[in-house]
């Protein structure tokens, strides 16, 4: 089995700061990390890999400091790393990164599965893993919080996966090649090998270029980046709720008043 | 302070750090409530090769030395003292292999130590034999091909856990201390039975048990040395595990004045922090200064062993004695800064305290060792005066 993990390599905190006036991400003196999400991406590869046997392939567009992050990867026990840099890439949206890495999987041959994590806890967005199964035309789960089984049916290979959603969890049959985005509820990812670590150390990264990957101009960048950021904000914090105490009748009647008030 | 650590040894720290942090810290108050040994921990290190740091890669270790060891004990300490001798305890049940073992017995027992497919145990100490190791009672009789031994050993820190053993025994009691040998014992030998794991003040998610020899039956392809050789085998053994140890309360103090640096911070009396005053401040100085110098004697007898030197005796039980001094100091002030609460179970504090003190009693306690010391100082200045 061909398994691709996309990962990102985003700053080390949730609470990233804002430059207010270019409206973009202030990194400086910040550490970097895996995307926390596709860190549970990986894991699920390497137990793919554990199950059902195959390789797993580590890929990730970024700046040549993106290197780290597949270098930690590597020393999780994934078999390959792939780097998408170069200038042409820069200030690529969800559209141009997922283009960019649709066409770096498809220079990487055969594949089975494609998975990342569900969103990146930078931009939060969760449209880059949507986005490379569109450009790959590939069936999509979301969400994914299980992988039961792999499957054949006349003579297709297919996925058994539950999805969570807003009232609970979807089964779902994908058939393979397909992509995946996963829950931090799918597994508890593992802690690296000092052997794993000495692999990744001379490990060999595979770097690719725009041209490398057969990438159209139009396509990556800013050139292929319809989104324009108009403002980025905090949300407002969400008020707690009010807890109500007492006998249940007592409850039961505030509770009308509320409602009735409501209405 | 900067040891000049290799990229190599900072690898191994950082991943111990991370194991120590994110696995052990968050369920060390359950494992110390449970008194239960952590198999599932004992794998996680193994499966992160931190078992065969300081095993030579030929056996299926990662090359390192005793300063790895050290470092992979400090850490772990640092999240839970019982944690931390369980997978030390293993590192002095296999020194003696390393040590004195043929390449045959090497060949046979480390790959599976350093994968941390099994765990070792060394066993010394029994109930009439503490300090005064030469005064043990457990027999071995030779016999055909194989040794029958007979006898107790207690409080062996892996005891029933651990499934290779060495184990000092008499073969000619007529010969005192020198007539004592080594054996290297697997679980589940006919006559090796074990005791009750004790309940104990600290350190409790390790295991500690009475192991009990009736007519066990031992392959004389078993005997580690030559008979005869086995209470100098153990004297060696401490000077290389001694250092263990040290760092074990090493990483308790430094666990310990982490977290009373924290709570100091958030602390508020009078209006303030309580880091703002100088009674806490006095204290927090003194346990930082205390515990680096502690540090910096542990890694340099660590190094010292690591580069060939084996006459290490002295510095090796300085570095023992010091570090779990330190460890008890520390461990009282931190909670002290803690007031009240520390004293309570429901905060991590107290449980630093009951886990240092044991770093003062085990592997030869503190008196025993400023003897150790002040004899060789001694001899050292008698030779120094003769020249």
């Amino acid at each position: 089995m061909n398994i691709i993990v996309c990962i990102k390599q985003v700053p080390d905190t949730t609470e990233v700061r804002i430059n207010p006036e270019t409206n973009t991400l202030i990194r400086d003196g910040v550490a970097s990390i895996i995307n926390p999400f596709d860190t549970y991406a990986i894991e699920e590869g390497l137990r793919l890999k554990e199950r059902f046997g195959g390789k797993v392939t580590v890929i990730t567009m970024g700046p040549p400091q993106a290197e780290t992050a597949l270098r930690e990867a590597v020393s999780l026990g994934v078999d390959e790393a792939v780097l998408l840099s170069d200038r042409a890439f820069a200030g690529s949206d969800t559209l141009a990164t997922s283009y960019a890495l649709a066409m770096g999987i498809k220079k990487l041959g055969e594949v089975d599965v494609i998975l990342c994590g569900k969103q990146a806890i930078d931009g939060d967005t969760a449209q880059v893993g949507p986005g490379i199964a569109i450009w790959l035309d590939m069936p999509q789960a979301t969400y994914v919080k299980k992988i039961e089984d792999c499957k054949e049916e006349s003579g297709k290979k297919v996925f058994r996966v539950h999805r969570m959603v807003e009232e609970g969890h979807e089964v779902l049959d994908v058939p393979l090649p397909c992509m995946l985005t996963v829950v931090k509820e799918i597994n508890e990812p593992r802690m690296p090998s000092l052997k794993g670590m000495m692999r990744s150390k001379k490990a060999e990264i595979i770097k690719w270029s725009a041209a490398d990957i057969q990438a159209e101009e139009e396509n990556i960048g800013l050139d292929g980046s319809p989104t324009q950021v108009m403002r980025i904000f905090s949300p407002e914090q969400r008020k707690g709720g009010e807890m109500l105490h007492g006998e249940v009748h007592e409850i039961a009647d505030r509770l009308q008043d509320v409602l009735k008030e409501l209405i | 302070m900067d040891y000049l650590l290799t990229e190599e040894q900072i690898m191994v720290r950082d991943l111990a750090r991370k194991i120590a942090q994110e696995k052990v810290k968050p369920i060390a108050a359950e494992l110390d409530a449970k008194d239960e040994f952590s198999w599932p921990l004992m794998k996680l290190l193994a499966e992160s090769d931190l078992f065969g740091v300081y095993i030579e890669e030929k056996y299926g270790g990662m090359g390192g030395g005793i300063l790895e060891l050290c470092l992979v004990t400090e850490e772990l300490s640092r999240a839970c003292g019982g944690i931390a001798v369980s997978y030390a305890a293993s590192a002095l049940g296999t020194d003696p292999i390393i040590l004195m073992g043929t390449e045959e017995q090497k060949q046979k027992y480390l790959p599976d130590l350093a994968s941390g497919r099994k765990i070792a145990a060394f066993g010394l100490t029994e109930p009439n034999a503490g300090s005064d190791a030469g005064a043990m009672e457990c027999t071995a009789k030779k016999d055909g091909d194989h040794y029958i031994l007979n006898g107790t050993k207690h409080f062996i820190t892996n005891g029933g856990e651990a499934e290779t053993y060495t184990i000092i025994a008499m073969t000619d009691k007529t010969k005192g201390s020198r007539g004592a040998s080594a054996f290297i014992l697997e679980k589940g030998m006919p006559g090796f039975t074990f005791g009750k794991k004790e309940d104990k003040m600290g350190i409790r998610p390790s295991a500690t048990r009475e192991l009990v020899f009736t007519d066990c039956k031992v392959p004389k392809a078993n005997l580690l040395g030559k008979e005869g050789q086995g209470f100098i085998l153990a004297m060696k053994t401490f000077d290389m595990s001694r250092p263990g140890v040290a760092a074990q309360a090493l990483g308790i103090a430094q666990g310990a004045l982490d977290l009373a640096l924290e709570y100091s911070r958030q602390r508020q009396q009078f209006g303030r922090p309580i880091c703002s005053f100088q009674g806490i401040k006095f204290m927090l100085a003194d346990m930082a200064a205390q515990t680096e110098a502690a540090r910096g004697l542990v890694y340099g007898v660590a190094r010292m062993i690591d580069s060939g030197n084996t006459k290490v005796t002295k510095e090796s039980a300085m570095a023992k004695m010091f570090a779990s001094d330190t460890a008890m100091r520390v461990t009282t002030d931190a909670v002290q800064i803690y007031g009240g609460y520390g004293y309570m179970k429901e905060y991590p504090v107290e449980k630093f305290m009951r886990d240092a003190k044991i770093t003062q009693i085990y592997e030869g306690t503190n008196q025993i060792l400023r003897d150790v010391i002040a004899n060789n100082l001694i001899k050292e200045s008698l030779a120094a005066s003769k020249k």
